[in-house]
């Protein structure tokens, strides 16, 4: 069982942003990174995968620039094998010609599986795998909430909106994972310091020319106050219509 | 807010990010989640040693040839202040198993001994304690009446008793430290089965402080030991006192840890409480308050990075570890109290971190060389006149 897992470094999100000058990228000062935790998902969904196998290799993938290393690092700490890094100046918010070198780069790599986030949180467009899949013509589940896999054939659950979906396909596929497949393993210390001994290759690649560009960046408006209408019993029907007639939740 | 005011970060290496962000996300999933009801209830959480080994807590920073993680001093000082964010009683059990119990075995055992040992003890099978402290010789160990006599076919014969012996009561092992003779140089380390003959230990009752710690008093009689249970390459009072600034060097981390822990909750709780119609972090006072505390962790932070630092380099004294000690225990008392004042009425609740915090690092301030040893040490390394003798 060989899988490719492709991760991204993403911000932490638990920071308070700001936009810097030039209005198009966010201020990167006093950010922390870290990998985006749907691919945490993946790559903990291959680990499993080929604990259970007892056989096979995890090789795990990431785009840009020289510090997604550690985001490698930190996949490789958590018992991926070996890392490819990508090396591009910059990841744009065109996910094409991302798709299409991460595409290039697992296309002849003999992989029965190829593990993707269902999406990045620092831009939320949820389309690589799919992409990918597209390239490479095979078959892509998205959103995958349930695993298995077994001769050869895989069945996931896709989490639908008040619906599950069941659905089989054969491997090689693209599968996306959703939240809730599993949760993380934490990198152990002896795992840590092992993954700076593992391989890790590195792939300069050229981005084909972006077709998307970002024009402007804005942060949502300010939250107002809340608004005491009145006390007990009797605010009811008064919070009732403004549910119904204000903030249409009703 | 974030307590890195000053981007030590930045001043950190990968891998020791890396290792801190595993143990804080580690004691934040299964730490914190408990800590408030054992500490209420007087009880260790004996099933996270378990998890604590597998993921490498364990005498973290010796070599991997005998099961360890073998990291450096900085990233084991990152342990230690995330563990003990949780609470010092979690720090103190990782702190006697590796530095007072693994430590000394590594440093002062036979080859044979590290080999038993070492590995059982990285994986959490082997629960180690450490017996310096006697009833009537606290800070000055020196003094210890506790024996280990030769026999006649050359086996140890042990007599006497210790207390305040953290993990004493769930240890398979103790480090004892004991007189072969008379004099304070023939004091020596013996590795001593808990289930030996003659060896018993007693929970130490009505704890005030570290409550979700095992304190025990631990008793020797006539207990037979065999020849090699003697740690070879220990000789004098110097060399638990080496192992005391291993695990003293934690604590000027650890209680980091703890002060951080303070002042996280003081801050969000100074947010979203509100009297007088604003969040009471809108009024000078608590602004102070809080203003006080992280200027306090940053010089702290520092302290215990740069003393890191030293120690990898091979180049730290004991004297420098004093110095880190007590500060930073110091301040961290001080943290703790303000946070919990800044809590108001929740701030007596175990609900919350900072009476708890404030509590166990009054046990912090004492153990490991009280405040007053650590500035005598001080006193003597200015002066060079000797308080003690
Ligand atoms: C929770 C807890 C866990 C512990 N765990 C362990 C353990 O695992 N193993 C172990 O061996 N020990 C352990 N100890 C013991 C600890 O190290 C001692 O309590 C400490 O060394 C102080 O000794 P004492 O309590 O006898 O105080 P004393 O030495 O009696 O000190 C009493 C007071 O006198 C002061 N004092 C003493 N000498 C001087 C002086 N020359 N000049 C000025 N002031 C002085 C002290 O600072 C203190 O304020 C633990 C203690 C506690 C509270």
């Amino acid at each position: 069982m060989k899988i490719a897992v492709c991760i991204k470094r993403v911000p932490v999100m638990d920071r308070r942003f700001t936009i810097a000058p030039g209005g198009t990228t966010i201020d990167e000062v006093g950010l922390a990174y870290d990998v985006n935790d749907f691919d945490l998902w993946a790559v903990e969904a291959a680990l499993r995968l080929k604990e259970q196998v007892g056989t096979g290799e995890v090789v795990v993938l990431s785009l840009g620039p020289d510090v997604v290393q550690e985001q490698i690092r930190k996949a490789l700490s958590m018992g991926a094998d070996r890392g490819i890094h990508l090396q591009a100046a910059s990841v744009g918010a065109d996910d094409l010609p991302v798709a299409r070198a991460l595409a290039d780069a697992l296309r002849d790599g003999g992989y029965d599986g190829i593990f993707l986030g269902r999406l990045a949180v620092d831009r939320a467009n949820g389309v690589t795998g799919p992409v990918i899949a597209e390239l490479l013509g095979l078959p892509c589940v998205t959103a995958v909430s349930k695993l298995e896999i077994a001769n050869g054939r895989g069945r996931a659950q896709r989490e639908l909106e008040g619906a599950q979906e069941i659905v089989e396909f054969p491997l090689p596929a693209v599968i996306t994972v959703d939240q809730g497949l599993n949760t993380e393993r934490l990198p152990t210390l002896k795992g840590i310091m092992g993954a700076k001994k593992k391989p890790l290759e590195v792939r300069p690649v050229t981005l084909d020319a972006p077709r998307v560009t970002v024009r402007r960046l804005a942060l949502p408006p300010e939250r107002i106050g809340g608004r005491i209408i009145g006390e007990g019993v009797g605010a009811v029907p008064e919070l009732v219509r403004l549910l119904h007639d204000e903030a249409k939740v009703l | 807010m974030t307590t890195d005011f000053f981007a030590i970060d930045g001043s950190l290496a990968e891998e020791e990010r890396a290792v801190r962000d595993s143990v804080r996300r580690f004691v934040e999933a299964h730490v914190l989640p408990i800590i408030g009801t054992c500490y209420v209830d007087g009880r260790f959480p004996r099933e996270l040693v378990g998890p604590l080994a597998e993921l490498g807590v364990l005498g973290a920073n010796l070599p991997e040839t005998y099961g360890c993680a073998g990291l450096n001093n900085v990233a084991y000082g990152l342990i230690m202040q995330e563990l003990e964010r949780g609470d010092s009683g979690i720090r103190s059990f990782a702190s006697v198993q590796g530095a007072l119990v693994m430590y000394p075995i590594f440093a002062f055992g036979s080859e044979e001994q590290k080999r038993h040992y070492l590995p059982k003890m990285a994986a959490g099978e082997i629960i180690g304690c450490f017996g310096l402290t006697e009833p009537d010789f606290g800070s000055d160990p020196g003094g210890m009446l506790t024996t280990a006599r030769q026999d006649g076919s050359r086996g140890w014969v042990l007599n006497g008793a210790k207390m305040w012996i953290t993990n004493g009561s769930m240890a398979q092992v103790a480090v004892v430290w004991a007189k072969t003779g008379d004099a304070e140089h023939s004091i020596r380390g013996f590795l001593v089965p808990t289930d030996t003959p003659g060896f018993t230990a007693k929970d130490q009752k009505g704890k005030l402080s570290l409550r979700a710690s095992d304190t025990s008093e631990l008793v020797f009689q006539d207990v037979r030991l065999p020849a090699d249970a003697i740690l070879p390459l220990s000789g004098g009072l110097k060399s638990p006192l080496l192992c005391l600034t291993q695990a003293r060097y934690g604590i000027a981390w650890g209680a980091m840890g703890a002060a951080m822990a303070c002042f996280d909750e003081a801050v969000a709780y100074s947010k979203t409480r509100v009297m007088f119609g604003r969040p009471i972090g809108g009024f000078q006072i608590q602004q102070a308050r809080l203003a006080d505390m992280l200027t306090e962790i940053v010089k702290g932070q520092l302290l215990a990075l740069h003393l890191g630092r030293l120690k990898d380099a091979g180049t730290a004294t004991p004297q420098q570890v004093s110095l880190a000690k007590r500060n930073n225990v110091s301040v961290a008392t001080d943290i703790a109290r303000e946070a919990r004042r800044l809590l108001g009425g929740n701030g007596i609740l175990a609900e919350y971190g900072a009476m708890r915090h404030m509590e166990n690092l009054e046990s912090v301030y004492t153990y490991e060389g009280t405040h007053d040893i650590h500035t005598l040490v001080l006193g003597q390394a200015i002066t060079g006149l000797d308080a003690f003798r």
